[in-house]
Order: C-alpha cells, then sequence, then structure tokens
C-alpha cells in the first residue's frame, strides 16, 4: 500500500479499506455534509482530511423514474401473466412469467387525467409503492393466453409484500445532480412537475438539498460509483450503475459542481427492507403521480480534495432558472440568470430585477434525517462503504491551485 | 384582537342583515373572506372579526342568539402531520403566509391562526396532507 502513496499529489491518502476498519472498529469520524461545510471553513481541507472519515448525506424529494420489479408468485395452474394490475394501476409484465415492473408514474386505469383540468392524479404507481412497503395488501390482476407449461388465462388476488417471493426498488434515475429553477413567464398559470406556477413569474419553486445533496458534494463522481453501499427508502440499496440522463457534461463552476442538472443515478435495494417513511406516492397536480424517494450517500474522504468537495456550501452551488410557461415544454435553451441555493433558501431570487417568492420541492427537514441516521449507522458499525467497482462517466477537472 | 371565525347560517337567518346590525350594536370590524350564503337555504361565511375583546365576545354571543353557529376557523382546518413530510411546495402557494418556511431549518410550519381556508394548498401538496373539514364553498372556481 504504501507506494501509490508515495506517488499520490494529495497530502492526506487513505483506501477504502482503512476507513471501513476504523468504522469496524468504532474509530471512524462521521459528519454531515451540513457540518463538514463548517469544518472545512475552520480549518481547511488538508486538516479536514485528516480529521475526517465519512461525509454523510441525504435528499428526500419527489423522483420520477423509480419502480419496483415484483415477483408476485405463481398461480395454481401456472400462469404467465401477459398484463398486471396492481389496485387498477398497471404494470409491465412482459419480462416472464409472473415478474413485473411497476413504475411510480404510471396512473390508475380509468383516471381522468388531465380531462377535468387540472387533474388530481389522486392514485399512482408511487402510490402502489408507498402501500406494499406500508404492509397494506393490494389487489392484483393478471390476463394471460395458456401454454402448454403455463395453462391459467386469469388471476386475481390480494396480496401483501411478505407474500411476494422478490420485490426489488429499481430507479433508473435518481438523486439528480442539481436541478432547474422553474417560474412562469406566460400569462396563465402552469401546473408542472416543478408544482403549480403562477402567471408573471409571481413564484419559483426549486428541487435540490444543496449542500446535503449526495451529488454536489462528490461533483466529480470520484468516490460514488457502480457498487457504492447507500442508504435507499428507509433501507440499504446501491448505485448499480449511472442514471438515465446522466451528464457529466454540463457546465461547472471552478469548484467542479455543476451549475446545470448534470450526473445521476440508477439505484437499487430491497423493498421488503425499506419504510414507508421514505417512499410516499406523490400526485403532482396536473401532471401525475410520482415517488418521493429518501436517499443517502456516504462519501470518503480519501484526500483533501474530496474533504474540499463535502465543504461545499449552498453559496457556493448555483442553478439556472428556467421558464416552464412557455420555454421547457418548447424545448427553448434558455435561462433567465444564476441563482445559489443560498438566496434559493432565503425565500427571494430576482429574476430580470423582479423579486419573487421562492419555494422548495425538496424535504430539507427530510435530508437532514437521512443524513443523521446514516451517520448514525456508520457511528454503530452496522453500514461500511461499498468501494466502487467502476467510475461513473466524469468530467476533467482540477483545483486551480492558486485559489 | 383579530380571528378569523366560520360562520354557518340556519336557512331562517340566511335571509336577514346580520352583519348590519353586527357592526351597528358591537362596533366590530368586519372582513369577509369568504361567503355563500343563498336564500332559503343553508350558508357559510369565513370572517375576520377585529375589535375589543368583550365586543367580539357579545357579538359572538349575538350571532348565536340568532342561530348562526360561530366557531374559531384554526379548529377547521388541519394538517396531518404523518402525511407531511415537509417538502415546501405549500410555501410559494399560501397567500397568506399560514404556510412558511423557518429559517434557517427550513421546516415547513403551518399556522391555522393566519388561514383563511381558501383552498389553494389542498390540491397542491404531493401528499394530500391538508384538510379542510367543511366544503369550501363545494365548488372549485372559488380556488381556481
Amino acid at each position: 500500500m504504501s507506494d501509490p502513496k508515495q506517488e499520490s499529489k494529495f497530502e492526506v491518502n487513505k483506501t477504502y479499506a482503512e476507513i471501513n476498519a476504523r468504522i469496524k472498529a468504532g474509530e471512524a469520524v462521521v459528519v454531515t455534509a451540513d457540518e463538514m461545510t463548517d469544518i472545512v471553513r475552520q480549518e481547511g481541507p488538508v486538516e479536514a482530511a485528516r480529521r475526517v472519515d465519512v461525509v454523510t448525506t441525504g435528499t428526500f424529494s419527489t423522483m420520477c423514474s423509480s419502480g419496483v420489479f415484483l415477483n408476485f408468485g405463481q398461480t395454481n395452474p401456472t400462469i404467465k401473466a401477459q398484463k398486471v394490475w396492481i389496485n387498477k394501476v398497471s404494470a409491465y409484465a412482459g419480462i416472464a412469467a409472473i415478474d413485473i415492473y411497476l413504475g411510480a408514474t404510471e396512473p390508475a386505469e380509468h383516471d381522468p387525467l388531465n380531462q377535468v383540468y387540472p387533474g388530481d392524479f389522486r392514485y399512482g404507481g408511487g402510490h402502489v409503492i408507498e402501500d406494499l412497503v406500508a404492509g397494506k395488501a393490494v389487489f392484483l390482476e393478471a390476463k394471460a393466453y395458456p401454454t402448454d407449461c403455463y395453462a391459467n388465462t386469469k388471476c386475481k388476488k390480494e396480496i401483501t409484500l411478505a407474500e411476494m417471493p422478490y420485490a426489488l426498488l429499481c430507479n433508473p434515475r435518481n438523486a439528480y445532480q442539481n436541478y432547474n429553477c422553474a417560474v412562469n413567464l406566460s400569462d396563465k398559470i402552469v401546473y408542472t412537475y416543478m408544482g403549480t406556477l403562477k402567471p408573471n413569474c409571481r413564484n419559483a419553486n426549486y428541487c435540490s438539498a444543496g449542500q446535503l445533496s449526495p451529488l454536489l458534494n462528490d461533483p466529480l463522481y470520484r468516490t460514488i460509483g457502480i457498487g457504492t453501499r447507500i442508504f435507499l427508502g428507509g433501507g440499504v440499496g446501491y448505485v448499480t450503475f449511472r442514471g438515465t440522463q446522466h451528464n457529466p457534461g454540463a457546465p461547472r463552476g471552478d469548484n467542479g459542481v455543476p451549475t446545470r442538472p448534470a450526473g445521476t443515478l440508477m439505484v437499487q435495494g430491497d423493498l421488503k427492507k425499506m419504510s414507508a417513511d421514505w417512499l410516499r406516492g406523490v400526485s403532482l397536480r396536473g401532471y401525475g403521480t410520482s415517488l418521493a424517494v429518501g436517499l443517502g450517500i456516504p462519501i470518503p474522504i480519501l484526500n483533501e480534495d474530496m474533504a474540499r468537495f463535502t465543504g461545499v456550501s449552498d453559496e457556493e452551488i448555483f442553478t439556472h432558472v428556467v421558464d416552464y410557461g412557455h420555454d421547457y415544454t418548447n424545448g427553448i435553451a434558455r435561462h433567465y440568470g444564476k441563482v445559489s441555493y443560498a438566496q434559493l433558501k432565503s425565500g427571494e431570487i430576482e429574476v430580470a430585477g423582479q423579486k419573487v417568492p421562492t419555494a422548495p420541492l425538496s424535504s430539507l427537514p427530510g435530508a437532514r434525517k437521512i443524513a443523521e441516521t446514516l451517520k448514525g449507522w456508520i457511528q454503530s458499525g452496522k453500514f461500511h462503504l461499498g468501494e466502487p467497482v467502476d467510475n461513473l462517466p466524469s468530467a476533467d477537472f482540477s483545483f486551480n491551485p492558486e485559489k | 384582537m383579530t380571528k378569523i371565525y366560520f360562520l354557518r347560517y340556519p336557512k331562517e337567518t340566511s335571509s336577514q342583515p346580520v352583519i348590519y346590525h353586527l357592526i351597528q350594536r358591537y362596533e366590530v370590524e368586519f372582513n369577509i373572506l369568504k361567503a355563500d350564503i343563498r336564500p332559503q337555504r343553508d350558508g357559510i361565511m369565513v370572517v375576520e372579526l377585529k375589535g375589543q375583546k368583550e365586543k367580539v365576545t357579545d357579538s359572538l354571543d349575538y350571532l348565536k342568539s340568532l342561530g348562526v353557529q360561530a366557531e374559531r376557523l384554526a379548529g377547521k382546518v388541519h394538517r396531518d402531520e404523518n402525511k407531511c413530510y415537509q417538502c415546501g411546495a405549500c410555501t410559494g402557494i399560501c397567500p397568506v403566509a399560514a404556510l412558511y418556511i423557518q429559517r434557517p431549518g427550513m421546516e415547513v410550519i403551518f399556522d391555522p391562526e393566519k388561514c383563511t381556508a381558501c383552498g389553494l394548498c389542498v390540491p397542491v401538496c404531493p401528499v394530500r396532507s391538508m384538510e379542510i373539514s367543511f366544503d369550501p364553498m363545494s365548488d372549485t372556481t372559488a380556488l381556481a
């Protein structure tokens, strides 16, 4: 181990194995990303890297591109399900006989959608997931064509999560690294996945945990990669791939932090070990249903660069103001200024000289609780760090030595 | 003192100039936030009453003598704390800051005393944690 350290460009060099050994011995120093911001500010990144082993992050917010793989158990005679509904919400059955995928944004059959505008979207895939995790019985219906090995053509049964042989939360795109601040510059109200936006830019919504958010604390994905063990939905999960729309090439500031939506993660975990406190079905008026996911990632402080990254504060994280009244739906790449999360969290930003009140869509108290919970798990020795077997696609970056 | 009340008018009273008498006799200031009163029908009204404590109490007694039920509105609007996950989506919509962010912790606070039961937060909440325990005028046009 000594050779790579001698070649290292860092003053502080730690390995996953060393940090995990400290966790096992109950000696690891674990702090939340909020706490790390103060530590790095006071002690500098090198001292902070010497002292701190792990920084915990968290985010709790609506995350579309979430869903579950379920195996609902065979019937007698056996069935090769072709169409499946759970609580009237359609699941995709074209995988295998009784394997299905139920997505968070799938509305219930016969939902009036936006025919009565703006639609309420009271129940959908996200709500089914919450009901399953809460231990409620759900109503499963399946239709099939008969085969010699699967003779059954239909099935209707009440079933609970505990009765299913297998359930995997599998979210193809979570934990978006930064996101737009949404306003509406049109003259009529719009109902979007970024919430209800009043006309003529009278409110602005944003959706990120800022300095607590996982990927904003490891902006170049130097430790978060394939195999990273995480807090997912109240249980343990893993980063299994880059998420859909993962875009490491987004513009970045001097601190490496993207100023636009950039990286995303695909995450998975055993649904049976999760909690309905951290997986919540949501109804977004006029848009549809989705799932609010609680997700937290531990970041090992392998060197002073990781200390600098995790020391980032809301003042140093920026996003752009985007119009959802006209631009977004028409694919117009235009923005109305850059704002920091410190400004967004203050409750008011300025857009084109006009003061606009802001509201978050991401739960900060929830994010903080996740970071604290993860910190507790690591301190008690029951959660170890997963060393990535492969990295996610990243971008070239190094800190300016002048600064 | 200023408090918001929810009034329910019985059929018999709904055609009488109740508010006129209240203002004249009890010198209370009235701010009608919402009203749905039709002749020969039950009606509701949400009012902000402002005045000296005794006068407000006397005016409420007078209302009761006419068969008008008067309740503090704060008791009629409720947030289900088990459902709310503190996202904050409601805070951009609430017109009177009864739902607001407490800084620096960013907790989402509901202050029923400030609430006027406009109902805007109800459909905006992603987990439907806001409840108004009377029919907010049974039509959605008032909320739009």
